[in-house]
């Protein structure tokens, strides 16, 4: 962050775990305010989808306005980590998605909706995150990713760098300064990936 | 890419408490068929709870309530995407395990339904499957969460309409638990006494501030209103049972008070939202009739 100021950084606040994130965040020296109204928006250096109720969120996306300021400063390239349901409301194709669900097609991954079953098939496992060792400090110790109802992803575009797989399937990419993860890294005190997203905020 | 080997682990309590995590801030809703499941997913529910009867009219019908039927259950999940929650008699371990059985994202407790086990509640740690269980205190609240409980929801009053109990419930819990962080540490063992609940959470309570589990308000909402008002006395989510298929119009209910439990702090939002939805459901006193609440030990 540029003359060394905090980077406050929107937690998007319509439903879901949005409270975990903002301790994650504060945990690495960021500011954060919760994103219900577009006024919200105003002055944010990233942003953070959480994971929750996608459809539940696309609905509230459209009555509170801010589906469109969202997309217009995404395109203008705010840096933006979406968690399971954050990560859907990103992806380009949302499969098993209700019909009218949106999605800011932001970045090029097609997602299945609750892809790995319904919550008796939720589980934790460790994730090895290579490729991000000098980057983010991440080195070589697992992390440990703990996935409820989780998207899973089922194809990838050139744009997009795998950063993490789980059994050969992708559960954590960018694209550019856009993280996503199909994964809840607020859930866990291991805060490794919210401090490699703040070095792109 | 290399990867480390393949680690899996299901029914762990961070797996399924993480759900309880993912409702916050939503509204789970009671519907007792594939339609209601559809029109409550439509305005935004972040769940549904499956039940034959909503509580307002197993208070009017009486006779013994049971867990649902499986095949109704069935018919509801194969039609929505959203979680499916679905109630087990206090104390019915094999009605919990059926649930189980058919896959659902979270079992709830109920003092709804006629309890099967005057003095034991579930042990909750033998499943994969999370529950959630109603409280009306504090020491209520952290019996449940000792045996296993992933989220705890005020009990109120269910199927009156009336917001009344639930608000009781709410103050006494989250009361409880100012209180008990101005606690010493000696006087930690009176409380834990007092409330008749383990030493351990008590003082974890006293350290943090806050359930260990997240905390959602049930039994008597029937208006955006009574949803804010929940969440703004700290409520983290909101269960509304017989409040919207009980109402004149659901759908526009319904959606309301979606929109209420999201800007509930928002007065102009909610008196927006509150415009024009109909008649709500009728509502009944608290004076004559048989509390729900104080089934649970």
């Amino acid at each position: 962050m540029p003359g060394g100021r905090r980077p406050l950084v929107g937690v998007l606040a319509l439903q879901g775990a949005f409270a975990a994130h903002q301790r994650a965040l504060e945990s690495c020296a960021a500011d954060t305010r919760q994103v219900r109204l577009p006024d919200d928006l105003d002055g944010l250096d990233g942003l953070v989808m959480p994971g929750g109720e996608s459809t539940t969120m696309s609905r509230l996306l459209t009555t509170s306005g801010l589906f469109e300021p969202i997309g217009e400063r995404i395109e203008d390239g705010l840096a933006v980590f979406g968690t399971c349901a954050g990560m859907i409301l990103l992806a380009r194709d949302v499969l098993d998605g209700r019909p009218d669900q949106r999605s800011f097609a932001a970045i090029d991954i097609a997602v299945r909706r609750n892809g790995y079953g319904r919550q008796i098939d939720s589980f934790e496992a460790d994730i090895d995150v290579p490729g991000t060792d000098r980057e983010a400090g991440i080195g070589t110790v697992p992390f440990h990713a703990v996935f409820i109802r989780a998207p899973k992803v089922e194809s990838v575009g050139p744009s997009v760098t795998v950063l993490a797989e789980h059994d050969g399937v992708p559960v954590l990419a960018r694209s550019g300064r856009m993280f996503v993860a199909s994964f809840h890294p607020e859930l866990t005190p291991d805060h490794r990936l919210h401090s490699l997203f703040l070095q792109e905020v | 890419m290399s990867s480390v080997e393949s680690t899996r682990a299901t029914g762990t309590y961070p797996v399924k408490r993480g759900l309880a995590e993912m409702l916050k801030g939503g509204v789970i809703m009671d519907v007792i068929n594939p339609e209601q499941a559809k029109i409550a997913e439509d305005a935004g529910a972040c769940a549904v709870m499956a039940l034959e009867r909503v509580p307002a009219d197993i208070r009017r019908d009486g006779g013994v309530s049971r867990m649902s039927d499986p095949e109704m259950i069935d018919g509801i999940q194969a039609v929505v995407s959203i979680p499916v929650m679905a109630k087990a008699r206090i104390g019915h371990f094999v009605e919990a395990q059926i649930l189980e059985a058919l896959g659902v994202d979270f079992i709830d407790e109920s003092e709804v339904l006629t309890p099967a086990d005057e003095t034991h509640h579930i042990d909750k740690y033998q499943f994969t499957v999370p529950f959630v269980c109603g409280a009306t205190n504090l020491g209520e609240a952290l019996r449940r969460i000792s045996e296993g409980a992933c989220m705890i929801r005020s009990k109120g009053e269910a199927g009156t309409g009336n917001i009344v109990e639930a608000v009781r419930h709410l103050r006494s819990i989250l009361g409880d638990i100012r209180k008990v962080t101005q606690a010493d540490s000696a006087e930690l063992f009176e409380w834990a006494k007092r409330l008749q609940a383990p030493l351990p959470l008590v003082q974890e309570i006293a350290e943090t501030g806050a359930l260990p589990v997240p905390l959602f308000c049930a039994g008597g909402i029937a208006t955006p209103a009574d949803a804010a008002l929940a969440m703004q006395l700290g409520a983290q989510a909101v269960f509304v049972g017989s409040g919207i298929f009980k109402s004149d119009d659901p759908s526009p209910r319904a959606k309301a008070i979606v929109e209420a439990t999201t800007h509930f702090r928002d007065a102009h939002i909610l008196a927006k939202v509150s415009r024009g939805l109909g008649a709500p459901m009728t509502g009944i006193g608290m004076d004559d009739h048989t509390k729900f609440a104080e089934r649970g030990w």
